[in-house]
């Protein structure tokens, strides 16, 4: 049964980066990788890996559409057409063609052989019981035996917002909004064009 | 925001824009949804340590529930409410609280970010206490840094 929910799901997921990459209407793509993304939280969620389909059903569905969305806002709707050229593909299908003799390397699904499974995987499951005492046992890894990593994480989105600041928000309208933001009154109901 | 009226919105959103919050229906339902969609992003960051989620979800959710308000109500609500200079001290606040919990642990006679010496009596407890508050730098970090990106996308006007 699960082996058919996988398989439907694979396809799906299939069907809409091909339609992603045919589309010429980019709103549409915007709202197909948030479909893609979906979709994915949903294989994860199949694959016992809640934690993960989680963030990717809040961001990849969620929040990177609206950004995906803004941005199409600022630029075009409108893909422009251009003449197929063949270094980029014979690129991507090399790319894939490695990434997919890679995966030949890796354990099978839930295989006891995995390496996660012999070393540290155990470690972490008793100890998380016995040291940590909270039951789920990804926010044990994520937040206390791995903490150094989540730090690190932090920082990184930290300085992602950081980046995204300095390259976009000098414009005009963002000091505009600054100086809105100060003042603490309430948004005037006798202006109804405020959102201009 | 500028409202959405692009090249393939209906014909007579081109004459004059319709905003969002002129929409009942939009409206009314956002009014509704954005209560629970913030009280969920709390329940998901201080249940993280019982079900799936965590302050990096919390955070993303509250971060959209607020885009959400803004999208709908308009940018210049939004940041009446959440001002940008105040998002961009949170951004750094989130990430200093996580360091803080490290330092704190290291004065406590600890490693760096152990959260066992928080509690003398039992490191069980201390644990607790380390990993709720770092979750909540985590979720403060998240939140403020995704909605300082929408105000940097959403703030711009067209070329």
């Amino acid at each position: 049964m699960t082996t058919w929910i996988e398989i439907i799901l694979f396809a799906f997921l299939l069907i809409i980066s091909v339609m992603v990459v045919r589309l010429r209407n980019l709103l549409a793509a915007a709202m197909l990788t948030g479909l893609f993304s979906l979709l994915a939280a949903g294989l994860f969620t199949v694959l016992d890996a809640v934690d993960v389909a989680f963030t990717e059903a809040a961001v990849g569905a969620g929040f990177s559409t609206v950004l995906i969305l803004s941005t199409l806002a600022l630029t075009s709707t409108e893909a422009r057409r251009k003449r197929p050229r063949l270094l980029p593909l014979v690129v991507v299908i090399a790319t894939g063609a490695v990434l997919v003799y890679g995966t030949f390397d890796m354990p099978l699904y839930g295989s006891p052989d995995a390496v996660i499974h012999q070393r540290v995987l155990s470690g972490y499951v008793t100890k998380t019981e016995q040291e940590i005492g909270i039951p789920n046992i990804v926010t044990a890894v994520l937040a206390s035996f791995r903490g150094y990593d989540t730090l690190g994480e932090t920082t990184v989105i930290f300085t992602a917002g950081i980046g995204v600041l300095m390259l976009l928000a000098r414009s005009k309208r963002q000091r505009l909004l600054r100086r809105i933001g100060r003042t603490r009154s309430a948004p005037s109901k006798r202006r109804p064009g405020g959102a201009a | 925001m500028r409202p959405t009226t692009t090249g393939t919105a209906h014909p007579a959103a081109k004459r004059r824009p319709v905003r969002m919050r002129e929409k009942i229906i939009v409206r009314v339902t956002t009014k509704a949804l954005i209560p629970f969609i913030l009280l969920f992003a709390l329940y998901v960051q201080v249940h993280g340590d019982y079900g799936p989620g965590g302050g990096f979800q919390a955070g993303v959710i509250f971060a959209a529930g607020l885009v959400l308000y803004g999208l709908v109500f308009g940018l210049r609500v939004l940041v009446r409410m959440a001002p940008i200079n105040v998002i961009e001290v949170l951004m750094a606040t989130g990430v200093l609280i996580y360091g803080g919990v490290g330092i704190g642990s290291l004065l406590m006679g600890g490693n760096f970010l152990d959260y066992g010496v928080f509690d003398k009596h039992d490191p069980v407890h201390g644990q607790h206490l380390g990993i709720l508050l770092v979750e909540a730098g985590v979720g403060i970090t998240v939140t403020a840094s995704l909605l300082a990106m929408f105000y940097a996308f959403a703030g711009r006007r067209r070329r």
